[in-house]
C-alpha cells in the first residue's frame, strides 16, 4: 500500500510540466462553496483541484514523516533537519486539522471514541515502537495525550493509496503554495496555544537544570514516568503497517532486550534516532524497497548495513 | 587603485589555480570548510576526514601547501552508540603576533587550538648525549663544548596546545574568536559557549534555547558570531528565519536579544516551505562592524544594524529554485547550509549554489555575476566566464537549464581574502583559488579592465 503512494509521490515531484495549482487555493474553494456554488462547472472544478491539493498535502506529509523516521543508525542526526522537518508536520496538520480533513480520516477509525479535534497530533505519529507496554520511549517528538486513533491515522496516511492521474501532472510546490487566509491562520494559533497549555505535563524537571548531562538525564527520567502515566502503550501497541518481523530486527530486538530503554538520552528523540530499532520504519522500508528506485529518500539498503554495523558494535560493546 | 575596485565587471577577470588534493576522490576528501587568516597570507581548509591543510601565499601570488595535519579523528559515544564524526566544522584564525600560527579548529564536539610553526634550526653539539641521541659515556668526555644552532630543511610542525571538550551536547556548527583575541564563542543547535583560549575545563554558557520540554522544540541556532570591534556584540541566526544581536554586557545570559532581525513573510504567499527557506545558514559581520550579511536558501540579505524589520538590500541567489522546492525537499537538497562572504570592503558580497556555480552581486552598481568553478571549465589563468541560468528556452549557448543543474555539485564553503581580491571557492574535494588579474598584491599600476565578454546579468533582455 504505502509503496503505491511513494510512487506516485516520485511520479508528481519528476515532473516538469505542471499546471500551477496556486491559483486554486483552498479560499478559492471555500468562496465558491460559500456562494451556493453557482458555477457548478467550476466548483466542480475548484473540488478536484482542492482534492489534488489534499493529496499532494498529504503526499508532503508522507514524505516528512519518512524523512523523519528514516535515520542514520551510527551518526546522529542533524537535529536542525529534524527540527525543520517536524514543523512542516505541524504546519501540515495544523492545516489538516484546520479545515477538517484531520477529523474526517480520524473520525474513519476512532470508532467515535475520542477526536483530536484541536489536538495537534503532529508528531505522536513519528513514534514507531512494537513494544506493547508503557518503556519509555526511546523517541517521541511530540507526546500529546495519548490517542489511539493518532496512531492509527499516522498508519493510514502512510498508507493511502489513492493515487490519481490528475495528480501526475500537478507541480506539489506549487500547490501548497496556497493562500493562507489571515484570520484562519490566527485561529489555528489559539488552538495550538489552548492545546498546548493543557497539554504540558508536570513542570517540575525545571529545577533539575544543573549541567547538560545531569539535565539531560533527569529530563529523560520525569518524562519517562510522565509517559508512563499515559496511554502510550496503547497508543503504539496496535500500529502495524506490516505483520511479522523480519531477520535482523529479531536478531536486534534479542540484542537490545535487556538494555534499559530509559538510559538514552531523550533529547535525541527529534533526530528521530531509535537506539532499539523495534519499528515500523523498517517494516515501511521493506515495502519501500522494490518500487522505490531513488535513494533520495534514503536507501533502506544503507539503514540495513547500517544496522548490521550497529549490530556488530553493540556486540562488541556488550562483550557477547 | 586596486583594493577599491573590486567591482563587478573585474570578477570576470579572476584565474583559477586549482587544487586537488586526490586523483579518486572519496567522501573523507569532502571539504568542509574554508577560512583565510587575519592578514590573508595564509588559507586553511578542512575536510571531512578531520583533516586540515594550510596554505601560503607565495611572494608571486600563488598559494602552496604549507602544513597538513589530522585535526580531530573520529570517535565513538559509548552513552548513545552513536560516532562522533571527525569532520570539521570551522576553522578560524587568531591573529599572527609572530612566527608561529595558532587556528581553532573544530568537529561537532570537541574545538581545538592548534600551533602550527616552522622550525629551520637545530641544535647540534650536545655534550651528554650524541647525534642520534644516546647518552654518552661520561667517562669518555674529554672536553666540553657549547652546543650550536645548525641550520635544516624546513620542518612545518602542528601541534594541539589546547583541547576544549565535553561543552556541548549538541552539533557545534560555529566558532568566532573576539575581537578582544582573548575569548571566543563556539555555538551548537541549541547553546551558546564563551570560552577563555587560556581555560579549557570550564565556559560559560551565554545562550540557551533549548526549552524544558524538549518536545516544544522550534528552532535551533544555526550559525553565530562576534562583532568584529565590539567584543560585547555577538550575532546568532537561527532555523525560523531569525537573527539575533546580543549584547553581553546587559546580562549574562543573552537569551534576550539585544535587536531581533527578521524580514515578515507576506501571508499571501507562505507555503509550508516558508520556514525551510527562511532558515538562515550563514551570517557574516560586515568588515565595518555596520551589515550583516545572512543568506538562507534562495537569497543573501544586507542588514544595516541599526535597522531590525527588514533588510536594506536583497540578493536573489537562484530563485529560479522556488518552483523546484518540493523536490529539493524530498532530495534534501532544501537543508543545504551555503555560506557567503563580504570582500575586503564590504562592496561586493559572494555566496554559492548549486551545478558549481558562485555567485557575486555588487551592492552598489546592483551588477551580479555567475560564475563555475569546475575543472573543465577553469584552465589555469584562464579568465573565467560567466555563466547564466535560463528558466525556458537557452537564448546562448553557454546558458544553462534550471532542469539540467547538477544539485550534487554545490558549493556550500567559500571565502574571500580579507583584503585583496582572491577567492577561495570549494567545490566537493577541489579547492579552487582564483585572483583578480589586475589586482593581484596591489601593486599594479596599470588598472585596465579586460573583458572578453560583458558581464552577464540575470535578467539580461533578450538580444
Amino acid at each position: 500500500m504505502s509503496a503505491c503512494t511513494l510512487v506516485s509521490v516520485s511520479t508528481v515531484l519528476g515532473c516538469h510540466s505542471c499546471f500551477r495549482v496556486d491559483m486554486f487555493s483552498k479560499g478559492t474553494k471555500r468562496k465558491f462553496s460559500d456562494d451556493g456554488g453557482e458555477m457548478s462547472d467550476e466548483s466542480l472544478g475548484g473540488a478536484n483541484v482542492s482534492s489534488s491539493y489534499n493529496l499532494q498535502r498529504q503526499s508532503l506529509l508522507d514524505m516528512s514523516l519518512i524523512k523523519l523516521q528514516l535515520c542514520h543508525m551510527l551518526v546522529e542526526p542533524n537535529l536542525c533537519r529534524s527540527v525543520l522537518i517536524a514543523n512542516t508536520v505541524r504546519q501540515i496538520q495544523e492545516e489538516m486539522t484546520h479545515d477538517g480533513s484531520w477529523q474526517a480520516v480520524t473520525e474513519a477509525f476512532c470508532n467515535g471514541s475520542q477526536s483530536p479535534s484541536e489536538r495537534l497530533v503532529a508528531t505522536e505519529v513519528l513514534c514507531r515502537s512494537r513494544e506493547q507496554d508503557a518503556e519509555p520511549k526511546l523517541f517521541s517528538v511530540i507526546s500529546y495525550e495519548g490517542c489511539r486513533e493518532e496512531e492509527v491515522v499516522a498508519d493510514e496516511t502512510l498508507c493511502s493509496v489513492s493515487v490519481s492521474d490528475a495528480a501526475s501532472n500537478v507541480c506539489l510546490s506549487e500547490s501548497v503554495g496556497h493562500c493562507w487566509e489571515t484570520g484562519e491562520l490566527r485561529v489555528v494559533e489559539s488552538d495550538e496555544e489552548t492545546s498546548e497549555g493543557s497539554r504540558l505535563g508536570p513542570g517540575d524537571d525545571d529545577d533539575d537544570d544543573e549541567d547538560d548531562e545531569d539535565e539531560d538525564e533527569v529530563d529523560e527520567e520525569e518524562e519517562s514516568s510522565r509517559e508512563d502515566s499515559k496511554s502510550m502503550g496503547q497508543v503504539f501497541g496496535t500500529f502495524e503497517i506490516k505483520n511479522g518481523s523480519s531477520g535482523p530486527d529479531s536478531a536486534l530486538e534479542e540484542l537490545f532486550s535487556d538494555v534499559d530503554a530509559s538510559y538514552y538520552d531523550l533529547d535525541t528523540m527529534l533526530t528521530g534516532i531509535q537506539s532499539a530499532p523495534k519499528m515500523g520504519p523498517y517494516d515501511l522500508l521493506d515495502s519501500l524497497a522494490p518500487s522505490h528506485g531513488p535513494p533520495s529518500l534514503g536507501s533502506p539498503s544503507n539503514c540495513r548495513s547500517d544496522l548490521n554495523e550497529l549490530d556488530h558494535i553493540m556486540e562488541i560493546i556488550v562483550g557477547s | 587603485a586596486a583594493k577599491n575596485g573590486a567591482g563587478c565587471s573585474n570578477s570576470c577577470l579572476f584565474q583559477r589555480h586549482g587544487f586537488n588534493f586526490h586523483s579518486h576522490p572519496n567522501s573523507a576528501d569532502v571539504i568542509s570548510t574554508v577560512e583565510f587568516s587575519q592578514s590573508g597570507e595564509f588559507l586553511a581548509t578542512g575536510d571531512k576526514g578531520g583533516r586540515v591543510v594550510i596554505f601560503q601565499r607565495e611572494p608571486q601570488g600563488e598559494y602552496n601547501v604549507y602544513s597538513t595535519f589530522q585535526s580531530h579523528d573520529p570517535e565513538f559515544d559509548y552513552l548513545k552508540s552513536l560516532e562522533i564524526e571527525e569532520k570539521i566544522n570551522k576553522i578560524r584564525w587568531l591573529p599572527q603576533l609572530h612566527s608561529a600560527l595558532f587556528l581553532l579548529t573544530t568537529n561537532d564536539k570537541t574545538i581545538k587550538l592548534w600551533k602550527v610553526s616552522e622550525r629551520d634550526k637545530q641544535p647540534e653539539g650536545y655534550n651528554l648525549k650524541d647525534e642520534e641521541g644516546r647518552v654518552k659515556d661520561i667517562s669518555k668526555i674529554t672536553s666540553l663544548q657549547v652546543p650550536v644552532l645548525r641550520p635544516m630543511d624546513l620542518l612545518v610542525e602542528a601541534s594541539p596546545r589546547r583541547v576544549f571538550s565535553n561543552a556541548h551536547a549538541y552539533h557545534i556548527n560555529s566558532i568566532s574568536i573576539n575581537s578582544d583575541c582573548e575569548t571566543y564563542l563556539s555555538a551548537d543547535d541549541l547553546r551558546i559557549n564563551l570560552w577563555n583560549l587560556s581555560i579549557t575545563d570550564r565556559s560559560f554558557n551565554i545562550v540557551d534555547l533549548k526549552p524544558d520540554n524538549m518536545e516544544d522544540l522550534t528552532e535551533v541556532i544555526t550559525v553565530a558570531e562576534f562583532h568584529p570591534h565590539h567584543c560585547h556584540l555577538l550575532a546568532f541566526s537561527s532555523s525560523t528565519g531569525t537573527t539575533r544581536l546580543c549584547d553581553m554586557r546587559s546580562r549574562a545570559l543573552c537569551d534576550q536579544h539585544a535587536k531581533l532581525f527578521e524580514e515578515a513573510v507576506d501571508p499571501a504567499s507562505r507555503s509550508f516551505f516558508s520556514e525551510l527557506i527562511s532558515s538562515v545558514s550563514d551570517v557574516k559581520f560586515s568588515h565595518s562592524g555596520r551589515y550583516l550579511l545572512t543568506r538562507d536558501y534562495l537569497s543573501a540579505k544586507v542588514w544595516d544594524l541599526n535597522m531590525e524589520k527588514k533588510p536594506v538590500e536583497t540578493y536573489q541567489v537562484h530563485d529560479y529554485l522556488r518552483s523546484k522546492l518540493c523536490t529539493l525537499y524530498e532530495s534534501d537538497c532544501i537543508f543545504d547550509k551555503f555560506e557567503c562572504a563580504w570582500n575586503g570592503t564590504d562592496s561586493v558580497i559572494m555566496t554559492g549554489a548549486y551545478n558549481n556555480f558562485f555567485r557575486m552581486f555588487d551592492r552598489a552598481s546592483r551588477r551580479d555575476v555567475t560564475l563555475e568553478a569546475s575543472r573543465e571549465v577553469c584552465k589555469r589563468r584562464a579568465v573565467l566566464r560567466p555563466r547564466r541560468v535560463c528558466i525556458g528556452r537557452k537564448r546562448r549557448e553557454s546558458d544553462i537549464c534550471v532542469d539540467s543543474l547538477d544539485f550534487r555539485k554545490k558549493v556550500l564553503h567559500t571565502a574571500w581574502h580579507p583584503t585583496d581580491n582572491i577567492i577561495a571557492i570549494a567545490a566537493r574535494n577541489n579547492l579552487y583559488i582564483f585572483q583578480d588579474r589586475h589586482s593581484p598584491s596591489g601593486h599594479h599600476g596599470v588598472h585596465r579592465i579586460e573583458q572578453e565578454t560583458a558581464p552577464q546579468l540575470e535578467d539580461t533582455p533578450p538580444q
